[in-house]
């Protein structure tokens, strides 16, 4: 759902609106930054600055652009992007355990139940290894179509609809 | 239009990923307005990712918000207003209209030029962030440059220039050979771009009975700007040579395909 009302009392520098949209969103967007950034402490702090972002920039926010939700996503990538050129980042890499999405759900243990936990375990154990990495690299790192079909030696004709393939997999098992 | 051919072409989940061209997107948000079926696919696409993205969080950070929260008044600036009561006679009011109109446009001038500074802080920030990126790459390139710098001034180094073959006069190479670190750098900028599928692969020799150990293949050749490679050479070396092999090397070298050699000054 798009929060039209939630989003216009935003941008009319609403502090309530704010809040609604933290907890609307807060977990999606450190989902996204800890993806890249593999470390708590870091995608904390980025975490913070996207939602300052967000107050502060609410303005150019239209519907024209696009869905609020990809929006607050091209935020989140950006600056977890930004944040990999720090020394901090680079000297937490050592201790990465994690590859993409799929290893962090293989290690996590427990889920907020705003989601559907089952179903999301239930998606990584019949998730083809094509899918895991087309979703990280489109979805999750921000990846167009043709910088993704070079990565993964696939035809940039077929991107398109593999990754239909493998979102609609995804929604099948949450809808079971 | 064809709905259904439509939504299963993909171009709604590159859609919610921001992944599409400005121009698809606009293209996009226009049959959304015409036709509320795709509109309902984009929200149901939208609807399994915010499932899939809140999954990866490692917990809800619903007490960060509070610092957020924090961050954002430490910086608000209050602006006070001062309420003026003044007693007008007939002839002030017209000096006060004109003075509250002059009032006026200095404020929309003034207002117009905030605006266009905005745009400049943004644009500037824009360049900032390329500039930093930059930067990075050369103060990266800088330091790879000076290591090589040390590398080659340092008087314990044998320098062994290998000498073209037949498969290619044109080819050059040399090894600069740090015995003490067991370490030879190969510089391979004389050498042309291997083939797709081949690879170049150093040898050191042993000449008497002639015996080949493979020190390593040079599989970043093309993305490697210096063209110098690092490798370990623990051997007791007597001669260094290039030749281009499969892709992953091989066991020995392919003689036909030698491309430099060069035997170390004893």
């Amino acid at each position: 759902m798009q929060p039209e009302e939630l989003i216009f009392q935003l941008q009319q520098k609403n502090e309530k609106a704010f809040q609604r949209i933290y907890e609307m969103y807060s977990e999606n967007v450190f989902g996204i930054i800890y993806n890249i950034l593999k470390d708590e402490t870091l995608a904390e702090e980025v975490l913070q600055d996207v939602f300052i972002k967000i107050w502060n920039n609410a303005d150019s926010y239209s519907p024209k652009k696009g869905r609020f939700f990809t929006w607050i996503l091209n935020i989140a990538r950006n600056a977890a992007i930004d944040k990999t050129r720090s020394t901090a980042f680079k000297n937490s890499k050592q201790n990465q355990t994690s590859d993409n999405f799929v290893d962090i759900l293989e290690q996590k243990s427990s889920f907020s139940s705003k989601m559907d936990a089952i179903g999301i375990k239930k998606y990584i154990e019949i998730l083809e290894p094509i899918c895991k990495k087309v979703i990280d690299l489109l979805f999750f790192k921000g990846y167009t179509q043709k910088e993704a079909s070079e990565e993964l030696q696939i035809p940039i004709g077929t991107i398109k609809t593999r990754n239909r393939i493998c979102i609609n997999k995804l929604r099948e098992v949450l809808a079971e | 239009m064809d709905i259904e051919k439509y939504i299963s072409s993909g171009i709604l989940e590159l859609y919610v990923y921001g992944a599409l061209s400005e121009k698809e997107n606009a293209e996009v948000y226009q049959v959304l307005k015409e036709y509320p079926e795709i509109e309902e696919e984009v929200r149901a696409i939208e609807k399994s990712l915010l499932q899939l993205s809140a999954s990866t969080a490692p917990y809800n950070p619903e007490s960060v918000f509070n610092s957020i929260k924090d961050k954002l008044s430490s910086g608000d600036i209050e602006v006070k207003t001062i309420p003026i009561h003044t007693k007008r006679t007939k002839w002030t009011s017209y000096i006060g209209w004109a003075a509250s109109i002059a009032l006026l446009i200095g404020l929309f001038i003034q207002f117009t030029k905030n605006k266009e500074l905005r745009q400049q802080v943004v644009e500037s920030q824009i360049e900032q962030n390329l500039l930093e990126g930059k930067l990075n790459v050369i103060e990266n390139d800088l330091s790879n440059a000076k290591s090589l710098l040390s590398v080659l001034r340092d008087k314990d180094i044998l320098q062994i220039p290998l000498e073209a073959q037949k498969v290619d006069p044109s080819a050059y190479a040399a090894v600069y050979w740090d015995k003490e670190k067991q370490t030879a750098y190969i510089d391979v900028a004389g050498l042309p771009t291997p083939p797709p599928g081949k690879v170049y692969q150093v040898w050191s020799l042993q000449l008497d009975p002639l015996t080949p150990t493979s020190l390593g293949i040079l599989d970043k050749f093309t993305e490697d700007e210096t063209k110098i490679f690092s490798l370990k050479n623990t051997n007791e070396s007597e001669a260094f040579g290039i030749t281009l092999e499969p892709e992953g090397g091989s066991e020995s070298p392919t003689l036909e395909q030698l491309y430099t050699l060069g035997t170390v000054a004893s």
